[in-house]
C-alpha cells in the first residue's frame, strides 16, 4: 500500500517533525515499505488467537506503594532547560 | 422563537425550550486521586508547591525512565467502581494518548482506552420535582493529570510548571442521558458527594481536584438522533456548569432556528463574561493515535483482591440516607441534607446519640442555626468550631425545659462566639427558663394590675388582647417564662 504524499505530510505534522520538500519523495517510498511490511501480517491467520496488549504473555503489572520517594532536584533538572524564570520552564507562548 | 444570549439566559431557559428541543448532556468528571505520590512516580502530589519542585524525571519525561503504577491509585479507582456497582475489569490497559503540548513534556499522557479498570455503572439522582433517575456511567478509567501553563507576566512566553503532571486522575465519563442543566448539576454534586465518602478525592474545585467537560447537543423533542455536540473543557464549579450549559444550549438552538449548524469543537466557558467561546487552538481535528504503552504491563486484577477492597467500603451516601430517614424519622429532604457530606452526617448521628429521642430537633439545630452560622463564617463542619457534644448539650437544656427554644437561639449565638458550654452559658446570664407557678403567677399580677385598661377591655370580649398580656409577661421575664405553663395560667387568670 503506497501512502500518499499528503498522509506523510500528515504524519510529519502529528509528530512535529519539519520535513524538506526534498526529502519527500524518499519518505514516500521508505514509509510505504515499512507499512507493505506490517501489512503482512494480515495475511496471517489469527483465528483463535486472543488480543495481545503487550508482547510478554504471563506477566502482569508491578505495583509501587503509594510512598513519595523522590526529592525537590529542580535546581539540577533545569540546568538542562534553554529558558527559566522564577522555578518556570519557559516555552514559546502557547496559543489560548 | 429566539433566546437573547449572553448572561440574561434565565435559569429555566433550556425547560422552556424544551417544548421544541431536548437537551442531551453528557458528562466527563475528572476527579484527581488522594494518593500522596503521583500515578507513575514517586514525586509528591501536595497542592500549592513552588513551581517544579514535585516533578522528577520521570514526570519530566526525560529518556531512558520508566512508569510504575500506584497502588494505592488502582485501589481507589476500585473503590469507587464498587461503590456505582460497576465492573471492575479483571485486567485493564494503559495506553498512549499522544498530543504536544508542553503540559506533558512526554509527548503523550497515559490514558486508558479500550480496557478500562471501571465500566458500566449508575448514580440515582433525585429531580427538582422529587422523582429519582438513574444515570450511566459508562467508563471510569486511571489516567494521568497535565502540568499547568502560566501566561501572565512572561512577555510573550508560557512558564510551565510540572508539578500536577502526573498527579493520578479518575475519569468519570457518563451515558449522555442528562436533560438539563439542573440534572448535569444534579448528577456532579453527586459523583463529588461519592467520590468525599469514600476517600479517594478531596473534591476541592478550586484547586482543581474535581473538574468537569460538559457534551451538549440540543435535537428536536422527539428525535432519536443526536444532534452535534460541543465539548465545554475544564469547568470547575457547580454554578460555572450550569451556566455554560444554559448559555451553550440557547446558543445552538438559537444558531439551528436561524438556519446554521452546530460544529463540533471544542469550546471554553467565560465566567465573567457568561458566555462559552470556540478554543481556536483545537479546532484542527484531534488525532490522539492511542496505542497500549509498551512500558506498562497489563493492569490485572485478583477477585479476592476486589472482594477485599469491597469489604472496606464505607457506608455509601443514598445507604446512609435512607437510614436515617428509617432509623430518626427524618424525611427524605432532611436525610438528603444532612447526609450530604460525611462529616455532615457523622456530627449529626454525634449530637443525636448524645441527646437520644430528640433526632428532630437535632436535624432542625443542624440545618438551621449551625448551617447558618458556618455559612456566615465560611466554615466547614469538619473544623470542629461547635463540637457535637456542645450542640448536644445545648439540645438537651431545651428538651427538659431549662430553655425555651427562643432563649436557645441566644445561648447558642454566645456558645459559637465564645466557645463556651451551655450550661455556663444560661447559669452565667441567668436564663434559666421560669417553671416555678408561683413565680409566673406573680408576675401576670403584676402585669394586670399595670394595665387595668387592657384588661377590662379583654373581660368585655376583646379576645385578641391575650397576645398583649403574653408579651408583657415574656417581657417582664426576660423570656424566661415557660410558654406552656404562662398560657395555660393566663387563662385561668385574665377572664378573672
Amino acid at each position: 500500500m503506497a501512502l500518499t504524499r499528503a498522509q506523510v505530510e500528515g504524519i510529519a505534522h502529528l509528530a512535529r517533525l519539519e520535513l524538506d520538500p526534498a526529502e519527500l519523495p524518499q519518505y514516500e517510498q521508505s514509509l510505504s515499505r515499512i507499512v507493505d511490511f506490517i501489512g503482512e501480517l494480515e495475511r496471517a491467520s489469527t483465528a483463535g488467537v486472543a488480543p495481545m496488549a503487550h508482547p510478554l504473555p504471563g506477566l502482569a503489572q508491578r505495583l509501587r506503594a503509594d510512598e513519595v520517594t523522590e526529592r525537590d532536584e529542580h535546581d539540577l533538572y533545569q540546568r538542562n532547560a534553554p529558558a527559566v524564570a522564577s522555578g518556570l520552564y519557559l516555552v514559546p507562548k502557547v496559543i489560548e | 422563537m429566539s433566546t437573547p444570549l449572553g448572561t440574561s439566559v434565565s435559569a429555566d431557559a433550556g425547560r422552556r425550550q424544551g417544548d421544541a428541543w431536548e437537551t442531551v448532556i453528557g458528562l466527563e468528571i475528572h476527579a484527581q486521586l488522594a494518593t500522596r505520590s503521583k500515578i507513575f512516580s514517586g514525586a509528591a502530589t501536595a497542592y500549592g508547591a513552588p513551581p517544579n519542585t514535585q516533578a522528577c524525571l520521570v514526570d519530566l519525561g526525560y529518556p531512558g525512565v520508566l512508569p510504575v503504577l500506584n497502588a494505592e491509585a488502582v485501589r481507589m479507582a476500585v473503590r469507587f467502581g464498587l461503590a456505582i456497582g460497576a465492573q471492575i475489569a479483571r485486567q485493564s490497559v494503559f495506553a498512549r494518548k499522544n498530543y504536544f503540548y508542553p503540559d506533558l513534556p512526554k509527548g503523550y499522557q497515559i490514558s486508558q482506552y479500550e480496557l478500562p479498570i471501571v465500566a458500566g455503572g449508575t448514580l440515582e439522582i433525585v429531580l427538582e420535582d422529587g422523582s429519582r433517575k438513574r444515570i450511566g456511567v459508562t467508563r471510569a478509567h486511571l489516567e494521568e493529570d497535565a502540568g499547568k501553563s502560566l501566561h501572565e507576566g512572561l512577555a510573550g512566553l508560557t512558564g510551565i510548571d510540572l508539578n500536577r503532571a502526573g498527579t493520578p486522575l479518575l475519569e468519570i465519563v457518563s451515558e449522555p442521558q442528562m436533560r438539563s442543566a439542573r440534572e448535569a448539576v444534579a448528577y456532579m454534586k453527586k459523583v463529588h458527594t461519592l467520590v468525599r465518602y469514600l476517600e479517594i478525592c478531596d473534591g476541592n474545585m478550586q484547586e482543581g481536584s474535581f473538574r468537569c467537560d460538559a457534551n451538549v447537543s440540543v435535537r428536536p423533542a422527539g428525535s432519536e438522533k443526536l444532534g452535534t455536540r460541543t465539548e465545554i473543557k475544564n469547568v470547575n464549579s457547580f454554578r460555572y456548569v450550569e451556566k455554560a450549559i444554559q448559555y451553550e444550549v440557547a446558543r445552538q438552538i438559537e444558531l439551528i432556528e436561524s438556519g446554521g449548524k452546530v460544529i463540533q469543537e471544542t469550546r471554553l466557558f467565560d465566567p465573567d463574561r457568561g458566555e462559552t467561546r470556540s478554543m481556536r487552538s483545537k479546532e484542527e481535528a484531534n488525532d490522539y493515535r492511542y496505542f497500549p504503552d509498551p512500558d506498562l504491563l497489563p493492569l490485572e486484577l485478583e477477585a479476592a483482591y476486589i472482594e477485599a477492597v469491597r469489604a472496606e467500603l464505607p457506608e455509601l451516601p443514598d445507604a446512609k440516607a435512607a437510614r436515617f430517614s428509617a432509623q430518626y424519622g427524618l424525611s427524605d429532604y432532611d436525610a438528603g441534607v444532612l447526609t450530604a457530606s460525611r462529616e455532615l452526617a457523622d456530627y449529626y448521628e454525634a449530637v443525636t446519640r448524645t441527646v437520644p429521642g430528640q433526632s428532630k430537633l437535632a436535624a432542625n439545630w443542624v440545618m438551621g442555626e449551625l448551617a447558618a452560622v458556618l455559612h456566615k463564617d465560611g466554615l466547614e463542619i469538619g473544623a470542629g468550631k461547635l463540637p457535637a457534644e456542645r450542640l448536644a448539650g445545648l439540645l438537651a437544656r431545651i428538651a427538659d425545659g431549662t430553655i425555651s427554644g427562643k432563649i436557645a437561639k441566644e445561648v447558642f449565638e454566645v456558645m459559637w462566639a465564645s466557645g463556651a458550654s451551655a450550661d455556663e452559658v444560661i447559669a452565667s446570664k441567668g436564663l434559666q427558663q421560669i417553671t416555678d407557678t408561683g413565680a409566673i403567677e406573680r408576675a401576670i399580677e403584676e402585669v394586670m394590675a399595670h394595665h387595668p385598661a387592657q384588661l377590662a377591655e379583654f373581660r368585655a370580649g376583646k379576645d385578641k388582647l391575650f397576645g398583649f398580656f403574653v408579651g408583657q409577661v415574656m417581657k417582664a421575664t426576660q423570656g424566661k417564662a415557660n410558654p406552656a405553663q404562662l398560657n395555660a395560667l393566663l387563662k385561668k387568670k385574665l377572664p378573672g
